[in-house]
């Protein structure tokens, strides 16, 4: 039993009111150990449903496997005083919506705005973007002239397509397969927006939505770096290239979010993503819900085809009507659950579900900022993203390898500083790099990644040796984290950022399968609410909320039925 | 006439990116330093921030009378103050209207100095009677004021110069930095943790000097007066002229305020009962007892909301312009009845809110109080959702401890 105590996380940021930090003792009894809900897994999704659940005055249980929760958005200190942001390293996608109604600026959200994004050319060359819109005309002017007033139309055009997507991520998908007459009433309402959408804009998304992200940029631009910066963002995640189906969706996916409203633009948050699901967990927890850390679950606990609880791999068993599991769609309905207990069309579809995780994440604590020999002595070109990607077949290139079944030698990294934008994550002077690396697919031909993750490690490093000279210098420790290592450690099935690929027949009401996008699941009281489910990946918050909605929709309904 | 040039000029100059400069008290200020206010402002609030105060004016009060002078000017006690203390301090006419505000130092038994927005040395000066043992002295020009402000700053500046880290919230007292003997208190106009530092207008660039090689690596940077007005606004800190107007000037008086109907009561506990003859006094007595104020001044928050589903009503995408409005909008109750207006406007990217200061009926200055905002949405008035809150809307806890 000692291994489910309740332990008080550390808070990397500052202390919050609110915030219980005396260990529990150990429930023992049935009675104590029954709860109106439990969340299985305490990763953002997992604490965003709870917090809801929790507000709605259930009592509300969040199972954590780790010591620390966050899932795969947490911040370690690794070396003393450099915090690692381990895997997922920026937010943008987070609704706003959520941070109003839980409260969250109260427990410390704090986005931190990210002014530039820098993007190096093999020439020496570089692309550097700021918060000044006129001045970002002239940089890119400088690259193409066509190509100032192309970024504005591009701006103009995505932003369209933008404002038309975004209800889909505050609302359910709705289920294509259902005679209930309130999923038709949604779908009607959909097709009803569809239509009142100008043809442009109608047809923009569709080329977005089905085709690839190099062909849409190059209806607009020349310049090879612009593109390349915007080709290269629009695979994150994702086995596809630029110039593959499917990345066009990508784009338009990871622009869905905001910073202080402004579209598509990401942010740093204070103490890392960490610090920002630490935020998240004070909220949970202020809002009444327990959080049990080092409480792996092994199975949920099914009576009569509905769930009844949750046992813990120690066979400690908690008890609830309502289980929710945080976790991907192969853990949720092939792990958690006997999957002959499930509809064979479900069962079949998970199967078929795509993971094929090809994101690794080299993270760098360094002794002082790199140089970037055409900026010397210069360092507000590192407030931001640093996109390694020089150019679209670069990007292509790496991806070549993936295909067949092998790691980029020159990767596409996407990279970030973030002691330059948060002093407080790296010791005065010193400073933490996390460098999203792509193409490392999960399965290698020939070998695997407890023998390449040191190889992994030198050739990001050699790459980045390439356009900082004297990078190597700076180096005082380096992490590599596999796609095997995001596995293990984040618990994401072969290491898929997103919790299975954002591809178009996995999303919105297919995501995780054909009529099971409703965060229900087929076992009465058994709900999903991971990245899995509608609308997807990425620190967005949304899956948590929706399924806390349909949860709570659910239980209103059978208490009017009783 | 080329306009003045402050003592850190030299240096503010090589930093100012933008080339942009305002006129402040007919100085040349920075706008901002860098494309992006916004970023100045993250730097205040999450590491520190530079910001050059020597515009403004600056009065030294000295000689066996003048607690006793200043006493009778300031609306606020200044007896209390003992050698080290500072305080917020105001003035202001016979009939309790608000004249300025501005920050006294005592430095000795018999030494003051105390900050202005405005010239006062005449108004100051005309007050001396005969048997006042006070001089007053215009000291502005030979004294250079810089702040940093910010969660780092104490640790910053205690490495300079350790007697900084013992200093209380509104303490100052001597130190040594760039070689220099300077004055630093732990006063700003950002709400957050932070100091100025007085130096002397010759040794300015060698404390700019020290302080900037101090602070290297630690995310500080310089920030203009658009960042220094957002930080003021979540502060709740009121800005002649955009807040209030001296009352020495203004035409009438719907432009006049008293400190109470400012929120500033805070700073007059004793009227009601002082034998201390000061200019206002009664007026302020008179209007404490019957309750005559007109309004109070009070924070309002925007319904985030409604802020989106007016936005998104009219096809806009919402947008979250975080640059200070300083100029008034004017707030109504359900019916579309006036009930006062905002002074100052904002959407505060810390607290993630539309933010206002605000001036409202005296029966809806409690936090909590619903109204509703005039704004132009899609070019045409719409009335947004908004609560009353108080002031100040940020208010760490690293300011006073």
């Amino acid at each position: 039993m000692a291994k489910n105590k309740t332990v008080a996380t550390a808070n990397p940021t500052k202390p919050t009111a609110g915030q219980p930090v005396a260990s529990k003792p150990a429930k023992s009894t049935k009675e104590d150990r029954t709860y109106d809900a439990i969340v299985v897994g305490g990763g953002h999704n997992g604490l965003v449903n709870a917090a809801y659940l929790a507000k709605a005055g259930l009592r509300t249980l969040v199972l954590e496997r780790r010591h620390i929760v966050g899932g795969a958005a947490i911040t370690e200190e690794l070396r003393p005083g450099f915090s690692f942001t381990t895997f997922s390293y920026a937010l943008s996608l987070f609704r706003p919506d959520i941070v109003a109604e839980l409260d969250l600026v109260r427990h410390g959200f704090m986005p931190l705005l990210m002014p530039s994004t820098f993007c190096p050319m093999e020439n020496g060359d570089y692309l550097l973007l700021g918060p000044d819109h006129g001045a970002n005309l002239q940089e890119i002017a400088r690259h193409s002239r066509r190509d100032a007033d192309a970024y504005n139309r591009f701006e103009h055009d995505l932003g369209k397509v933008l404002q038309a997507f975004k209800p889909l991520m505050d609302n359910p998908a709705p289920n294509l397969f259902s005679d209930d007459p309130d999923e038709t009433l949604a779908l009607a309402e959909l097709a009803g927006r569809v239509k009142a959408l100008p043809k442009d804009v109608l047809h923009n998304a569709l080329r977005l939505l089905t085709g690839s992200a190099a062909d849409f940029l190059d209806d607009y631009f020349e310049s090879e770096i612009l593109k390349a910066f915007m080709a290269s963002s629009a695979t994150v995640g994702t086995k596809v290239g630029p110039r593959s189906a499917g990345s066009g969706l990508v784009l338009l996916f990871l622009s869905l979010g905001e910073h202080d409203g402004a579209m598509g633009t990401w942010s740093f948050h204070k103490g890392g993503n960490g610090g920002f699901t630490q935020v998240l967990a004070r909220a949970a927890r202020t809002l009444g819900a327990d959080i049990r850390l080092e409480a792996p679950v092994s199975s949920v606990i099914t009576s009569g085809g509905r769930a009844t609880g949750v046992a813990l791999e120690d066979g400690t068993e908690f008890y609830a009507p309502v289980v929710v599991s945080s976790l991907d769609p192969r853990r949720t309905f092939t792990e958690l659950v006997d999957p002959r207990e499930l509809p064979t069309d479900l069962v079949d579809a998970i199967r078929r579900y795509r993971f094929q995780g090809v994101s690794s994440k080299v993270n760098f604590a360094l002794s002082g900022l790199p140089q970037y020999p055409a900026l010397p002595g210069r360092d507000d070109h590192y407030r931001g993203f640093v996109n390694i990607a020089p150019s679209v077949d670069y990007v292509e290139r790496a991806f070549d390898e993936a295909k067949y079944g092998w790691y980029s030698t020159r990767p596409y990294l996407d990279t970030c500083i973030q002691s330059v934008v948060d002093p407080d994550m790296a010791p005065p002077g010193q400073h933490v790099m996390s460098c999203f690396t792509q193409y490392t697919p999960y399965e290698l031909r020939g070998s695997d990644w407890d023998a390449e993750r040191d190889h992994l490690g030198a050739n990001v490093q050699a790459t980045l040796e390439s356009f900082f000279p004297g990078f190597g210098d700076l180096v005082l420790q380096r992490e590599v984290v596999t796609p095997l290592d995001i596995e293990r450690v984040a618990g994401l099935s072969e290491g898929n950022i997103y919790h299975g690929e954002l591809f178009l027949p996995q999303l919105f009401s297919f995501r995780p399968a054909p009529g099971y996008a409703d965060h229900r699941t087929p076992i009465e009281g058994y709900y999903q609410c991971g990245s899995g489910t509608h609308p997807g990946g990425c620190v967005t918050g949304a899956p948590g909320k929706l399924a806390a909605q349909r949860i709570l929709g659910d239980r209103a309904r059978a208490r009017r039925d009783v | 006439m080329p306009i003045r040039r402050t003592p850190f000029h030299e240096r503010t100059a090589a930093l100012n990116e933008t080339g942009l400069w305002s006129h402040w008290s007919g100085h040349l200020a920075v706008e901002r330093y860098q494309l992006s206010e916004k970023a100045e402002y993250v730097s205040v609030r999450n590491a520190a921030g530079l910001f050059d105060v020597s515009p403004l004016f600056k009065y030294w009060f000295s000689g066996r009378g003048a607690e006793r002078f200043l006493a009778g000017v300031m609306a606020r006690d200044p007896r209390g103050l003992r050698p080290g203390e500072a305080h917020y301090a105001l003035w202001c006419d016979d009939r309790g209207f608000l004249i300025e505000d501005g920050v006294l130092l005592r430095h000795s038994e018999q030494e003051f100095v105390l900050t202005a927005a405005e010239p006062n040395l005449a108004y100051f000066e005309d007050l001396v009677g005969p048997r006042d043992r006070v001089v007053i002295e215009d000291v502005s020009p030979e004294w250079a004021v810089l702040a940093l402000q910010g969660p780092r700053s104490r640790g910053l500046l205690t490495g300079l110069d350790e007697r900084i880290g013992r200093l209380a919230y509104f303490g100052h007292g001597p130190a040594t930095i760039g070689g220099h003997e300077v004055n630093v208190s732990r006063t700003g106009f950002t709400g957050d943790l932070g100091y100025e530092i007085w130096c002397r207008a010759e040794g300015a660039l060698d404390v700019w000097d020290a302080v900037w090689a101090a602070t290297r690596g630690n995310g500080v940077v310089p920030f203009g007066l658009q960042a220094l007005y957002m930080t003021r606004i979540e502060a709740g800190l009121l800005l002649l002229d955009v807040d209030f107007a001296n009352s020495r000037f203004a035409w009438t008086d719907a432009d006049r305020a008293t400190p109470i109907e400012l929120g500033l009561g805070w700073a007059l506990r004793d009227v009601p009962t002082t034998d201390r003859a000061f200019i206002g006094r009664d007026a302020l007595r008179g209007k404490m007892r019957d309750g005559s104020s007109r309004f109070r001044t009070t924070g309002i928050v925007v319904d985030r909301t409604d802020w989106r589903r007016h936005h998104d009503a009219a096809g806009l995408v919402p947008e979250f312009d975080h640059r200070a409005v300083h100029g008034e909008q004017y707030l109504y109750d359900d019916a579309g009845e006036q009930l006062g207006y905002v002074t100052s406007f904002m959407y505060s990217p810390v607290l993630q809110q539309h933010i206002g200061i605000a001036r409202v009926p005296v029966s809806l200055a409690a936090p909590g109080n619903r109204l509703f905002l005039e704004y132009p949405v899609s070019h045409r008035y719409v009335h947004l959702a908004a609560t009353t809150a108080r002031l100040p809307h940020f208010n760490p806890q690293r300011k006073t401890a």
